[in-house]
């Protein structure tokens, strides 16, 4: 009567796979940008648009660049998570608001809270595009010298800010 | 406010679920009538509710609510109001609504129309989907909530996605969870079976009507999926073997081996324990489909929400369903049985054969959808697997499977005679071979194209044929119409079901091996030739749209000296969400479809534009509705109305008025 239960056996085993699975990220592909510099650009600033922005403005700082909207869901679950990096790590966040419009974007600032040093303008989505964004939210960590040192894909949390951004920001600005 | 009704209607849902998936299987088990009877009243109340539900997202929708987050991001103010009502089941939260939705008219129909079962029967197979709804009901209750609010709303929405936004996309899902769902029709018949141990051909009859509807519903949805890819994605590809693809294929291949296993168990008794595995396994797979696609562990094209959370739950949920009903099935499918007997060449023998082919089919399909999570899983890299392997491990399977399509309704049960019927199947099957070597000699087509149309006229000759043979035995003098109509209706399904996979194998063949396609940069003005035709880019315009922008192009199409038609590819704009999107135009005809796309334009104003002449493509679509025809035809068929009228007179307590669509 064994035969009865093989197919309970295979299930078993392909549910095993399926939870490993779960934990896995196929969406964490190795980015190529990674080691690369920056890619280059200037954008009027999300509040200002007389004002401009720059990766360049950044040279000999570390900082973090994230990648939100205020139409993105997720991006309002990991503020509280970029608050707490501007906190502990004393560095400065800049916004790259993709494919929103000012009057949302600063209406979604005020509402939720603003981690941000600033925000660069990206109505068009084409700086996003220069920088491989497939998704919003996604945060790049960029070194003194204008490399980009991290690619998170996805909304940051708190494990990530602890396990994964602190350790690399620490790093970066001791050397 | 409405958004809250909707809210308090799911909740309400779920607690009329828990009351059907509980009390009357227990009802069953102490033989208490009034517990039994609770099924149908709960179901009832159930399926209200959802009812209530869905309409009160329907008209979050057309208020444009954008406070309610999933309006916010499937919606918008220039949305016209058909796509909004379609923006519904857009997205994730409203397409499991859709699924509880079916489920519970599933449910509610086999409550109405099943009142000559068994009294313990019925409460048992609707305690089964009562379990079902549970699960899906706190599932969306627990972790994708449709009404949920943020407040405050954005002032307008982020728009339904721009591929969505047409009417083969708007059919697409329901068509295609009308099938998933009513596989767990056939799949509570099973465990409701195995629980009380009693399964016999009654069992099989009951069933075979609800998977064949089942299963004309999941073959209607993919053919939808398809067509619309076809003319939607603008490259003229119509399968693409992807994750989500293959999810809803992988039932389809179960459910039409379930579907001719159960005509077995029907008629002779036989496969018991083999069928009622397979009803498990098609709607597992169906709940399989949905957890690949909603937990993000698979990438596919489909880009939805993906969550882990979301992802957990559903691998709880395939755990007990699955893994619940395959242990049930270890213990209890020992006492049911072998059945009738049968030889080596008979009717049985082909279909089982059919049913391994098919298995083997969905479980290859299944190996290359999940290789490239096991690697990952065991760490040895990320790959991915394309339609090549597809193509190389399923062709191969198929060839046998149609080879035996065709020769199988020319087989009887129990025991037949390889000489009579090689000798009745012998000519038909030379002048297959002889019009494939014809087509090798003469037009020069692959070998592959040869054997592709050989088999597909290998079984459009034997179904005739058949039929030709079929008629003829009736008594001396009788019409026409009257021999058509003395078969029974199940048999017409088979015979314009078999037909259709021989009209769906010449498209997929001549498609494949004869298309051309011509990429070209032209100015308005200029033209391009692909084969014998022509194609002039004679204009440009600018159109503006409810919420998008377009360029559309005209394309005069000429033969020689004589005009084809008139083509207007767009290239469309989406401004909300900023996505460009190619509208192809398309010439369809009975041989061949011409099909125009326009892509970027270069800053020299020059567009790329793609001509494609592809051959016999229709047939694709013709074969998959008459394969869906031929299950509906099924379906109707007379006795499964006869037996529930025989058997409503047979036991006057529970007679009820004779409910006779199915």
């Amino acid at each position: 009567m064994k035969r009865f239960a093989l197919p309970l056996g295979i299930f078993l085993i392909l549910l095993v796979f399926l939870g490993i699975g779960l934990r896995l990220k196929p969406q964490e592909i190795p980015s190529p940008f990674i080691g690369k510099p920056a890619p280059a650009f200037t954008l009027t600033q999300l509040h200002d648009a007389q004002k401009s922005f720059s990766p360049k403005d950044m040279l000999g700082k570390v900082w973090v660049l994230n990648v939100w909207a205020s139409w993105c869901a997720p991006c309002r679950a990991e503020l509280p998570a970029l608050m707490a990096l501007t906190k502990e790590a004393a560095i400065p966040i800049v916004g790259l608001n993709y494919t929103d419009t000012r009057l949302a974007g600063n209406k979604w600032l005020a509402s939720f809270g603003n981690p941000y040093q600033l925000s660069a303008f990206d109505s068009d989505g084409k700086v996003g595009i220069d920088y491989g964004v497939y998704g919003v939210p996604e945060t790049f960590v960029i070194d003194k010298s204008g490399f980009i040192r991290l690619k998170h894909a996805g909304p940051v949390t708190e494990d990530d800010i602890k396990d994964k951004f602190l350790p690399l920001l620490k790093e970066l600005s001791g050397g | 406010m409405i958004p809250e009704l909707g809210n308090l209607a799911l909740m309400l849902a779920l607690c009329l679920a828990g009351v059907q998936a509980t009390l009357p299987i227990v009802g069953a088990f102490r033989n208490n009538a009034r517990w039994m009877a609770l099924a149908g009243s709960a179901a009832a109340g159930q399926c209200l509710f959802v009812v209530l539900a869905f309409a009160s997202l329907i008209t979050s929708f057309i208020q444009n609510d954008f406070s309610v987050a999933y309006v916010a991001a499937n919606s918008n103010t220039l949305l016209p109001v058909f796509f909004r009502i379609a923006g519904t089941w857009g997205g994730h939260e409203g397409s499991l609504l859709l699924w509880t939705l079916m489920l519970a008219l599933w449910t509610l129909a086999v409550a109405l129309l099943s009142r000559q079962l068994p009294r313990a029967t019925l409460a048992r197979i609707l305690g089964v989907m009562g379990w079902i709804s549970i699960g899906f009901l706190s599932f969306m209750l627990f972790t994708s909530n449709p009404f949920e609010r943020t407040l405050p709303g954005p002032v307008d929405g982020r728009d339904l996605n721009p591929l969505l936004q047409d009417l083969g996309m708007i059919v697409h899902p329901p068509l295609l969870y009308m099938g998933y769902v009513g596989f767990s029709v056939a799949f509570a018949f099973s465990i409701a079976a195995l629980i009380s141990g009693e399964l016999d051909a009654t069992w099989a009859r009951w069933s075979r009507p609800w998977t064949l509807v089942a299963w004309m519903f999941l073959t209607l949805g993919i053919f939808c999926g398809s067509f619309w890819a076809y003319y939607e994605l603008g490259w003229g590809g119509w399968w693409f073997w992807d994750a989500v693809e293959n999810a809803s294929f992988m039932p389809w291949l179960l459910g039409t081996a379930l579907i001719h296993s159960l005509a077995v168990t029907e008629k002779r008794g036989s496969f018991k324990s083999w069928t009622v595995l397979l009803a498990i396994l098609t709607f597992s797979l169906s709940l399989l489909g949905t957890f690949l696609v909603r937990s993000g562990v698979l990438t596919s094209v489909h880009a939805f929400a993906t969550d882990p959370r979301r992802g957990f739950y559903i691998l709880i949920f395939l755990a007990i369903v699955t893994g619940g009903s395959l242990a049930l099935y270890a213990w209890r499918a020992p006492k049911i049985g072998l059945g009738g007997q049968f030889s080596l060449f008979s009717r049985e023998a082909l279909l089982l054969v059919n049913n391994v082919l098919l298995v083997v089919a969905a479980g290859t399909i299944l190996l290359g959808t999940l290789y490239p999570l096991f690697l990952d899983a065991l760490n040895l890299g990320k790959i991915s697997v394309g339609p090549p392997y597809f193509e190389a491990v399923f062709v191969p399977l198929m060839i046998p499977l149609l080879l035996l399509t065709a020769v199988g309704p020319f087989l009887a049960w129990k025991n037949d005679s390889i000489q009579a019927v090689l000798g009745r199947l012998r000519w038909l099957a030379l002048g297959a071979a002889v019009v494939a070597a014809l087509a090798l000699l003469v037009f020069k087509t692959s070998v592959m194209v040869a054997v592709g149309v050989m088999l597909a006229l290998w079984i459009l000759f034997a179904t005739l044929s058949q039929v030709v043979q079929r008629l003829a035995h009736a008594p001396a003098g009788a019409s026409l119409l009257k021999r058509i109509s003395r078969q029974p209706r199940s048999y017409w399904g088979m015979v314009i079901a078999h037909a259709g996979i021989g009209i769906f194998v010449v498209g997929v063949t001549l498609v494949k091996g004869m298309e051309s396609a011509q990429d070209a940069s032209l100015h308005v003005g200029q033209s391009v030739t692909l084969g014998a035709y022509e194609f002039t880019f004679s204009a440009l315009k600018k159109i503006q749209g409810p919420n998008y922008i377009a360029a559309r192009g005209t394309f005069e199409v000429r033969r020689g000296a004589d005009g084809i038609t008139t083509l207007h590819p767009e290239k469309r704009f989406y401004t909300v969400q900023k996505m460009p999107m190619t509208e192809a135009a398309i010439d369809r005809g009975f041989t061949r479809d011409l099909y125009v796309s326009i892509g970027e334009a270069a800053p020299d104003g020059a567009w790329l534009v793609r001509v494609q002449h592809k051959p016999f493509v229709s047939w694709i679509w013709a074969g998959c509705l008459a394969i869906a025809l031929g299950g509906a035809l099924a379906a109707s068929d007379r006795r499964y109305r006869m037996g529930a009228r025989k058997r409503a007179a047979a036991s006057p307590p529970i007679s009820s008025p004779v409910h006779s669509f199915l």
